[in-house]
């Protein structure tokens, strides 16, 4: 066995570790403990990214020696690496975009905290990605969404306590349905690791036993995480909780943990379930069509929105629709697309939100979109990066979200039953996404003409300047990587599709 | 069907309950009566798994009297998922409970309908 093959397992603990011992140091301490942490993280899971990619081939992980029935299991492949990689990248970019901005809201005693959770946060996230075995899945969903709910109500207001009760009932309900579903699935099969279970699904599936049960598991595991990612019915909770939370959790939450819970749905789909049955299930269909309503509605929710934070929130609702759609299409060309969707929307939303913050800054905190007029000629970086992300939003090409449009054009076409509302819905969804964002964008371009504000603005400046040096460099730094998957996607669609044949 | 459900009824009673859970998780107005309904709910599930781990006229497997066939015990790993869902659910109900105790400081009352409504007058 290679040393590179302990690296998912080195850096699970390694997160996990430092949160624990960030409970006894100072703040600012806890703060480089986080960022020396995630940076590891990331060059470990690049490292073992580039080895899978020279070996071409995945691998198990046995979990303190104990052969594969009973013991527990880490697994890697290249889809696995990359989104580490991938999920690394975007946190520290949005903790070093939203750094300011928390010392400013959270009361100094509280940053130690707030840094324990991140640490947990991307322990968990890391371990969805890796694990091997159902029911560590589970429980590492649970210490997601009790760490999650913390990164809400860290700034403390009644609006996010509010948020982060909301939050924690919605993710209760669907860990809920997930867990029953786990121990149906594992009354059905007598098995908790997913390539075991996998093959006890595949001959009931073939000898046509317990069809019923099988059916009610699989619904019940794709609604819970369905209802934890926030797909369209179940998406209440998301514009109170985005929209109201200190930035940098805004920017995790939104492009992190529900494609945390995605990423487990499709592992599920891939590893336990096995394509074929799943698609004889009618819950794709299900999933596809709430996919497509989510699309609709939660544009419409978010063209209808005043404030800028929450109408980003409600653009998430949107774009989760876009990968249950991806997922919904049962073709691994959709599979593919929802994956890029995944890793573009990641981008494009943590650069939305922490562009958003720059404008609000200089607006005199305010987030209604009258108060923003011309926020961008008062912070040129925030307002080029937002219009970069809103520009990558609504899929104009260069930026990263044109490229996932037109791979779920692609795989629409594809599949001949579903192409037609797919097509329909992808142009109507773009057009709202049009609507709203560049009635922002010009917005906050609209030049101001009134002279007696600028005493105001002035002393905006100064503050918003003070930030400059990591916020403009994480703008900076966001914009590259949407960029680099706009115009250079192949590489990226080609280890994606890699990475899915060697998912199953 | 009839036959199924009379010998898997300890089953049938588990789902009953997490169905009872559920919904009054989903629907109850007051976060007290919520967060009995997430305890009713994932006690249905350990009460699931206890019965699917359960075999009949064998005993716990812990070893006293020196036997070692399996056949004489139950299946051990149902006891261990339900330990670790015990965890879990334990954790999750303090958290649940202590942020109700914040509400309840800051607006005097458990309906979550009403602060809703309080914090959009205020218009936070």
């Amino acid at each position: 066995m290679d040393f590179v093959q302990n690296f998912p397992f080195f850096s699970i603990i390694l997160s996990m570790l430092s949160g624990i011992i960030s409970s006894v140091l100072p703040g600012k301490a806890a703060k480089w403990v986080n960022t020396a942490v995630i940076f590891i993280s990331g060059v470990l899971s690049w490292v073992l990214l580039l080895y899978l990619m020279r070996k071409g081939e995945s691998y198990t992980y046995m979990m303190g020696h104990f052969p594969a029935p009973w013991g527990n299991e880490i697994r890697a492949g290249v889809l696995e690496a990359g989104t580490a990689l991938f999920f690394c990248i975007i946190m520290l970019l949005s903790l070093f975009g939203g750094r300011k901005k928390l010392e400013e809201e959270v009361d100094s005693e509280k940053h130690n905290l707030y840094y324990i959770l991140m640490d947990l946060m991307l322990s968990s996230l890391l371990a969805l990605v890796y694990t091997n075995d159902l029911f560590t899945a589970y429980v590492f969903v649970e210490i997601n969404t009790i760490a999650a709910c913390g990164l809400i109500m860290i700034r403390q207001n009644g609006r996010t306590i509010e948020a982060a009760v909301r939050y924690m009932i919605m993710s209760l309900l669907g860990s809920g349905l997930l867990l029953m579903g786990i121990c149906m699935l594992y009354d059905l099969t007598g098995h908790l690791l997913m390539s075991n279970i996998h093959e006890q699904v595949k001959a009931l599936a073939s000898s046509g036993q317990y069809r019923t049960p099988l059916l009610v598991t699989i619904a019940l595991m794709s609604v819970g995480l369905a209802i934890k990612s926030a797909l369209f019915p179940f998406h209440a909770w998301l514009p109170d909780a985005y929209g109201y939370s200190t930035v940098s959790s805004a920017a995790v939450l939104s492009s992190l943990v529900s494609k945390g819970y995605i990423f487990l749905l499709m592992k599920i789909v891939y590893r336990v379930i096995g394509v074929t049955v799943f698609d004889d299930s009618r819950i794709i269909d299900v999933l596809f069509v709430f996919g497509l309503m989510g699309m609709i509605f939660g544009s419409l929710s978010a063209i209808r929105e005043n404030d800028i934070r929450r109408m980003i929130a409600y653009s998430s609702v949107a774009q989760i629709g876009y990968i249950y759609m991806g997922i919904g299409m049962g073709t691994e060309a959709g599979m593919a697309a929802s994956v890029f969707h995944i890793l573009s929307h990641a981008a494009t939303k943590s650069l939305l939100f922490v562009a958003a913050i720059g404008l609000t800054d200089v607006s005199k905190g305010s987030r209604k979109f009258i108060d923003l007029t011309g926020a961008a000629y008062r912070n040129k970086w925030a307002g080029v990066a937002f219009t970069v992300g809103s520009l990558s939003m609504v899929g104009v090409p260069l930026f990263s979200g044109f490229i996932s449009k037109l791979l779920f054009a692609q795989a629409a076409v594809q599949n001949s039953g579903k192409m037609l509302p797919a097509l329909i819905v992808l142009g109507i969804s773009t057009i709202l996404n049009a609507i709203y964002f560049m009635k922002t964008v010009i917005r906050i371009y609209t030049p101001v003409d009134s002279i007696n504000n600028t005493a105001d603005t002035a002393g905006d400046m100064v503050y918003a300047y003070k930030n400059r040096r990591s916020y403009t460099t994480a703008l900076i730094c966001f914009t590259i990587l949407n960029v680099i998957l706009g115009v250079s996607s192949q590489p990226v669609v080609d280890l994606i599709g890699q990475g899915l044949a060697m998912f199953s | 069907m009839g036959g199924n459900l009379l010998t898997n009824y300890g089953e049938a009673v588990a789902m009953v309950l997490f169905v009872i859970g559920f919904m009054n998780l989903l629907l109850q107005k007051n976060l007290i009566k919520k967060i009995i309904g997430l305890n009713i709910m994932d006690s249905a599930v350990y009460l699931f798994l206890a019965e699917k781990g359960y075999i009949n006229g064998r005993v716990v497997p812990i070893i006293v009297d020196g036997i070692q066939e399996a056949e004489t015990y139950i299946n051990p790993i149902p006891s261990g998922l339900v330990l670790t869902g015990i965890v879990v659910s334990v954790s999750v109900s303090a958290l649940m409970l202590s942020l109700t105790i914040r509400l309840y400081k800051r607006y005097h009352t458990l309906d979550l309908d009403e602060i809703s409504m309080r914090l959009r007058k205020e218009g936070l």
